[in-house]
């Protein structure tokens, strides 16, 4: 299959981009500063991320379509507003996940952003839930653009008028030099930022304006040590179909009042795990000393017991130090239990520690 | 001091006296990224040519560092095990790895010079 390429292709090549194949696509995993500085220009400055890559996916309906929806996502949807957005899941009947996302209410029906390397099987599978009741569109047309860092909202603010009145996990359409765009107030990083949905021929043009406003490109590369050192989950490492919401430690993301009436796919595993507890559960890791332990490093206890598995871990450039998460059995899995990686055939001392590695920014009361 | 030579693991070595220095290549560690983590042989330990001898980890991921030459590791380089950062500063200067007593002198000839390795490491670019 022919490797696919993002509208911004060009841009980031321009940007002497170092590229990988991701989820069938041509990415820069980083550009030439590299990958720490550009994660502490992030922290700092402003980031800009192409996720064109991932899906985005528009479902057209009224309140017919929110009752279908309903008995497929944990989400209290009949109570979100227009233009909020909800983190959530597309799981199986045991509350496997098929795929994390994060659904947008708007005025036309539904607006879901679905990962790269999920997005064409979660549309199958929604097809086939919703039995082709509502119009769905996969929109190949737009590109993903993500802005994130303290520097954002002033930057973002002076191309797109009134993006800073947008609270945390909200968004609008906006007008900026007669182009429709869509922006919300959300991100991957543990920063304050935007994600703007805005069509493919307008990106490049679009992204050119930020960097001269001062924003730079970001690769792949930071935007996972971002990511983990803000605890966030990267679907394929700490989610998949193996994996549960309450092992993953998401419980926070599943709607009290819709777990009650049990009613949407998985519901009845995830009451019985909400009731008894799961027997394994995503911690964060730090080893001790400068030691790196990477996805599948094996966890021991000190009686060399198997306890779990690593299913990220790298060098955090803002913590100075290495993390890393990983799925630990129950009786573990209490902040600042010792435990033992086994890296390179030795095992290494390392605690459990809460998430994130790095506090989150993120703006609430603007209005 | 020796001439520098290379091998295809993009180790650089000179050799003076009978004690041999060990590094990565400036290639190598622009192949790697930023390096965060580096892990060296014991000191008093025996490491057998193309063995490996350590590792170097940048952000993505984990490497082996191989020895081109056989010896008894002498001396290693603490600096760089304490900021690894140094390896992308200097690699083929102060961020020397480890310096070995080497065991046959004749291994180096099968090692590559400056002209050899430059050329070995554009062909070898991805």
């Amino acid at each position: 299959m022919e490797i696919k390429k993002t509208s911004l292709n060009k841009l980031h090549q321009s940007n002497n981009a170092k590229f990988v194949e991701f989820a069938g696509y041509e990415m820069p995993i980083q550009y030439s500063k590299g990958i720490i500085e550009e994660h502490k220009f992030t922290r700092s400055h402003s980031g800009i991320f192409d996720v064109s890559h991932m899906g985005q996916l528009f479902i057209y309906g009224d309140e017919g379509l929110t009752e279908e929806l309903e008995k497929i996502f944990p989400l209290d949807l009949k109570n979100l507003k227009q233009n909020c957005s909800k983190y959530s899941f597309l799981m199986n009947e045991d509350a496997g996940i098929y795929d994390d996302l994060i659904i947008t209410k708007i005025e036309e029906g539904y607006l879901i952003i679905l990962n790269a390397a999920c997005k064409d099987k979660d549309f199958e599978i929604l097809s086939n839930l919703l039995g082709n009741k509502f119009k769905m569109n996969l929109d190949n047309n737009r590109s993903l653009i993500a802005i994130q860092g303290p520097k954002s909202v002033e930057i973002l603010n002076s191309i797109i008028n009134g993006v800073d009145q947008l609270n945390f996990m909200t968004g609008n359409w906006f007008d900026s030099d007669n182009k429709k765009l869509f922006v919300t107030r959300s991100g991957y990083t543990g920063e304050d930022g935007f994600e703007i949905s805005i069509s493919n021929e307008n990106a490049e043009k679009f992204v050119e304006n930020l960097i001269e406003k001062g924003a730079q490109l970001i690769g792949l590369g930071a935007r996972d040590t971002l990511r983990l050192e803000a605890g966030l989950c990267l679907y394929g490492h700490e989610l998949d179909i193996n994996k549960t919401p309450v092992e993953a430690n998401l419980k926070w993301a599943i709607s009290k009042s819709r777990l009650s009436n049990g009613d949407f796919i998985g519901s009845k595993k995830i009451m019985n795990q909400m009731n008894n507890g799961a027997s394994k559960i995503r911690v964060g890791i730090k080893p001790e000393g400068r030691l790196i332990a990477r996805e599948k490093t094996k966890i021991f206890d000190d009686a060399d017991k198997q306890i779990g598995e690593i299913t990220s871990g790298t060098f955090g450039p803002s913590v100075n130090g290495p993390i890393a998460m990983g799925y630990i059995n129950k009786e573990y899995s209490k902040v600042d239990t010792k435990i033992l990686l086994e890296v390179r055939e030795k095992k290494h001392p390392a605690i459990v520690c809460r998430l994130p590695f790095y506090k989150k920014s993120y703006v609430k009361g603007v209005n | 001091m020796s001439e520098v030579k290379f091998s295809k693991e993009h180790e650089w070595i000179t050799v003076e006296g009978d004690v041999a220095t060990v590094g990565i290549t400036k290639h190598a560690t622009e192949m790697l990224g930023d390096i965060v983590f580096a892990e060296l042989p014991e000191k008093g330990s025996n490491v057998d040519k193309d063995g490996t001898a350590g590792v170097v980890e940048s952000t993505k991921a984990a490497s082996d560092v191989y020895t081109p030459v056989s010896g008894e590791v002498v001396d290693t380089n603490q600096a760089i095990v304490d900021d690894p950062a140094k390896i992308n500063e200097d690699p083929e200067g102060s961020a020397w790895f480890f310096k070995l007593k080497l065991k046959d002198s004749s291994e180096m000839d099968s090692l590559m010079n400056k002209e050899e390795y430059d050329k070995f490491a554009k062909e070898n670019a991805s």
